[in-house]
């Protein structure tokens, strides 16, 4: 088990450092230095010429990469090119509000995925499994801002049942689940369709193995085998599919934090690309590929904790 | 003796690509309380689906032609599927095969014998309740092993505990499918010893499907010999193996490893290969493959009785 | 899912008939010819100019002048959809192409080339395909600023990891294929065994691959345009007209409503061609892309 581990945070290492240089030398490729590129268009040069002594532009490219990845190490991810603020501090401010978002999305999701999924291996091959199906490729398939911005006309500007905008006010826990409502669901929509889809597949394939055949022969009733016996089995695939689900998740966020004008790494991103403000690009980058790779292993890890096969191979 | 389990005049087939597959046909069998019945045959000539037909559990698939199970009386083919449900398992129980799959990997021993028994009696499930039947088979620390998952169980362990699972409701009806095939030498020698030693104490009856003449001898009081979804012969055990009057008997018992002469240095074996189940041939299904057909062998077979308990489907073993 | 095919055998009956009993893939197939046709007689069929402003004429709800309403300028709404097909098509199109091109080229270096370049390369497109690249695509367009090019470009390192990965799945399996050995200890060259044997064995899952990607591309492009960092206005992009509308969303909520469905319209018409496609061509496959 933890040479496994082990192995798995190695991958992770080697992903991220690729990540990092890749995201250094992007700096680079473009014409024009990346000190100007750093500041953005209304630099003076004597801003500039601040910056590349900072960035330490002067000394040999190995040097600064080193230089670049010791900061990183120490959790310095530079400053905000307009504020001066460092950009971990404010992705720390924000993070909390895309996690939750992400967290809840994915957690209505798999409650109606599994429900869905279930629901169609119950009536399989019915007129209800084939509709079922149908609505899971529709929610897998409209685009998730889309979802957003119907519901947003609907249930904020029509009915007015909703805010609009924002997070909610800080410490009104009331506010801030209500402002959670709308983006959470627009984010998880597409994923109750992938689970729901998962999950039947999965069941499906589980229900033909002998074990379920056992648990017939005594007698046991179907709903009691699906829930009991052959969910525990078929969730498993899907625990590292939720993992990897949390990137596509992350992705909607970007666009749904945007339609609700919802404080988060999405609009933080979006903003500093827009006034070009490249540290911050970056360390959103850097930072969300850490915050992957960690989900990632610790899925790998939690799958293995949960199937008692797979626990037992790792750790003999 | 009255029965408690009949299969009467069964005949079952397989919607398959190019045809039907007539897997039983026109099975008559009958086992009474504290008797045991051997089932034997080669591979594909419907003894797995007999056995599924009595526990009610045929893939989906199967289509009942003509005939009936009865369990104390009553049609089980016939009955709803919720009351199918509740006759499974309680009242008629099943080992399988492969202790290997036959549990679920990712629930405990105890989870899954709870379940079992839940679906019928929930007082039955109570921990102490399972590890006292599990100890009744002969697993040592019962207590512990409910807590196992199956991988962690030897096969051996495993047949075991699926042999204590079916006993768990105290079901009228016990039914093996091949329990001995997947497990080594020594393995098999225990449990056939243990399902020796359950005859005694078990009142119900039992059904033994293999392929093995040593279970065969060992533990049954009669045995079933199919052939192409047939019972081509039945009869008391000792009696048959005796003086068996099919030839497909016959060139079974001489297959046998245990009785072959080592000196000969060769293992008989059976000519030909088992007919085409979708286009059976209106007389004898064994005909082309037997040394000793003649031309009657192509008219339907009659079935004749040889001596007391006997039975054989066979135009040469007639008077 | 296999809904109405099931038993049918798809080879004999031809794809198109299987297509046509499969209902899903069928209501995909017109949504999907319905969107090729408004983007190529966009010129003809859009009845107003999509930039041609008329502020008089602004905020307008559907009409019978104006079927789907104006926008805040005043301009004819569902021309600028029409219009706004033949972009989206139009890029996803080409960087889907280049992404093929690529994916195709490096995924035969992989297959073809030594085992450790193999190793590193599909290590490359494992990560790329499983990061969340829309940052990394942020990233680059922070670098190079918004624009169509920058778009194509962006959707392109988006999506060629899933090409390559495919065509080197499949180089693999046939270079271990009995009859490709044989044709080469004939001498035949790799040229010409990629482009007899290779391709038609690929074309199969690509056009499976190609569609549903699509939705996919359209929804990244209105997406980035929403966030006004992808086709730049006044083109009429989705995106564009989404993003205008939200500007104005308590005024005229029309705007939205009427630009959110040609989008919603086109990522389920290639969805549902592509789900029935699959369940033709490569029945037992059937829900196997997940994420």
């Amino acid at each position: 088990m933890l040479a496994y581990a082990i192995r798995r945070l190695g991958l992770s290492v080697l992903i991220l450092i690729v990540v990092m240089t890749a995201m250094y030398g992007m700096v680079f490729l473009v014409p024009g230095d990346p000190a100007s590129l750093a500041l953005g268009p209304r630099a003076t040069p004597e801003l500039k010429e601040a910056l590349r002594e900072r960035m330490g532009l002067d000394q040999p490219i190995l040097t600064q990469i080193l230089y670049f990845f010791g900061n990183v190490l120490q959790g310095d991810l530079g400053v905000d090119v307009w504020s001066r603020r460092p950009v971990l501090d404010q992705i720390l401010e924000v993070f909390p509000n895309t996690l939750i978002l992400g967290i809840v999305a994915l957690g209505w999701a798999l409650i109606m995925g599994v429900l869905l999924g279930c629901a169609a291996v119950v009536w399989r091959d019915s007129w209800a499994d084939r509709l079922l199906g149908v609505l899971s490729v529709s929610m897998i398939s409209v685009p998730s801002f889309v979802v957003a911005l119907y519901a947003l006309i609907v249930f904020a500007v029509w009915l007015n049942w909703l805010p609009a905008i924002g997070a909610g006010e800080k410490g009104d826990i009331g506010s801030q689940i209500r402002a959670l409502i709308l983006p959470a669901f627009a984010v998880g929509i597409g994923w109750v369709g992938y689970l729901a889809r998962l999950i039947r597949a999965s069941l499906l394939e589980v229900m033909e193995a002998p074990h379920i055949r056992t648990a017939r022969a005594f007698g046991m009733t179907e709903r009691d085998i699906i829930f009991g016996h052959a969910l525990r089995v078929a969730i498993v695939p899907t625990i590292s599919v939720l993992a990897i689900g949390f990137g596509s998740i992350l992705s909607s966020a970007v666009f749904v934090e945007s339609v609700f004008s919802r404080p988060g790494i999405g609009t933080l991103i979006t903003g500093a690309v827009e006034k070009r403000n490249y540290p911050v690009v970056m360390g959103c980058v850097l930072f969300m590929t850490a915050f992957y790779l960690f989900i990632v292993t610790a899925a790998d890890l939690l799958i293995a904790r949960l199937d008692p096969r797979v626990r037992d191979v790792l750790r003999g | 003796m009255t029965a408690i389990i009949s299969v009467e005049n069964l005949s079952i087939s397989y919607r398959v690509p190019g045809g039907n597959l007539r897997a039983l046909r026109d099975v008559s069998l009958s086992v009474a309380r504290g008797e045991v019945l051997g089932i034997m045959g080669e591979s594909g000539c419907g003894k797995s689906t007999l056995a599924a037909a009595m526990i009610n559990l045929l893939p989906t698939g199967a289509r009942i032609s003509a005939g009936a199970v009865r369990l104390a009386g009553t049609d089980m083919l016939r009955l709803s599927p919720e009351d199918q449900r509740r006759l499974r398992g309680r009242s008629v129980a099943m080992v399988f095969q492969d202790p290997m799959t036959a549990f679920n990997p990712v629930l405990t021993i105890g989870r899954q014998l709870a379940d079992f028994a839940g679906a019928h009696d929930p007082a039955r499930a109570a921990p102490a309740a399972l590890a006292a039947m599990l100890g009744r088979v002969g697993i040592p620390d019962p207590q512990r092993c409910l807590d196992r998952y199956p991988h962690e169980l030897s096969g051996g362990m495993r047949q075991r505990v699926a042999i204590a699972a079916a006993l768990l409701m105290q079901p009228d009806v016990l039914i093996a499918d091949e329990p001995t095939t997947a497990l080594d030498v020594t393995m098999e020698a225990q449990i056939i010893h243990l399902l020796r030693d359950l005859r005694s104490s078990f009142d119900g009856a039992i059904v033994i499907v293999t392929h093995h003449l040593g279970v065969i001898a060992e533990l049954c009081d009669r045995v079933a010999v199919m052939y192409a979804g047939q019972v081509v012969e039945e009869g008391p055990v000792d009696s048959l193996f005796h003086d068996p009057r099919h030839p497909y008997t016959r060139a079974l018992l001489a297959c046998d490893p245990a009785v072959v002469d080592p000196a000969s240095g060769r293992l008989p074996a059976i000519g030909g290969r088992i007919p085409d189940l979708t286009a059976l041939p209106e007389g004898c299904a064994f005909a082309p493959r037997c040394g000793m057909a003649q031309p009657a062998c192509a008219s339907p077979v009659p079935r004749h009785h040889p001596g007391p308990g006997r039975s054989v489907l066979c135009h040469g073993a007639g008077p | 899912m296999s809904s109405a095919v099931d038993g049918a055998n798809p080879v004999r009956r031809g794809i198109g008939r299987a297509l046509v009993a499969d209902r899903m893939g069928l209501a995909g197939l017109v949504l999907v010819v319905a969107f090729l046709m408004m983007a190529l007689l966009a010129p003809w069929i859009a009845p107003y100019d999509p930039i041609a402003l008329d502020v008089k004429a602004r905020f307008q709800p559907p009409s019978a002048q104006h079927w789907a309403g104006t926008d805040h300028l005043g301009r004819d709404l569902l021309s600028r959809i029409i219009w706004g097909a033949r972009l989206a098509l139009g890029i996803a199109m080409t960087s889907i192409g280049i992404a093929g091109a690529i994916g195709l080229i490096l995924g035969l270096i992989a297959g073809h080339g030594p085992r450790w370049l193999d190793g590193i390369l599909v290590l490359i497109f494992d990560s790329m395909s499983s990061l969340p690249m829309i940052f990394f695509a942020l990233a680059v367009i922070t670098v190079l600023g918004p624009g169509t090019a920058t778009l194509i470009f962006v959707i392109v390192l988006v999506s060629f990891p899933a090409y390559a990965r495919l065509i080197r799945t499949q180089t693999l399996a046939l270079t271990q294929a009995d009859y490709i050995l044989a044709e080469r200890a004939m001498g035949a060259g790799s040229a010409r065994i990629i482009l007899i044997h290779l391709l038609p064995n690929v074309i199969g899952p690509l056009v499976i691959l190609i569609c549903m990607d699509i939705p996919v591309v359209i929804m990244l492009e209105a997406g980035l345009s929403y966030l006004n960092l992808g086709v730049k206005p006044p083109s009429p992009s989705w995106g564009n007209i989404l993003s205008e509308g939200y500007n104005a969303l308590r005024q005229a909520p029309h705007v939205v409503l009427v630009a959110g469905v040609p989008l919603v319209l086109a990522t389920l018409g290639f969805t549902f061609l592509g789900e029935g496609l699959r369940d033709v061509l490569d029945p037992r496959g059937a829900g196997r892309r997940w994420g």
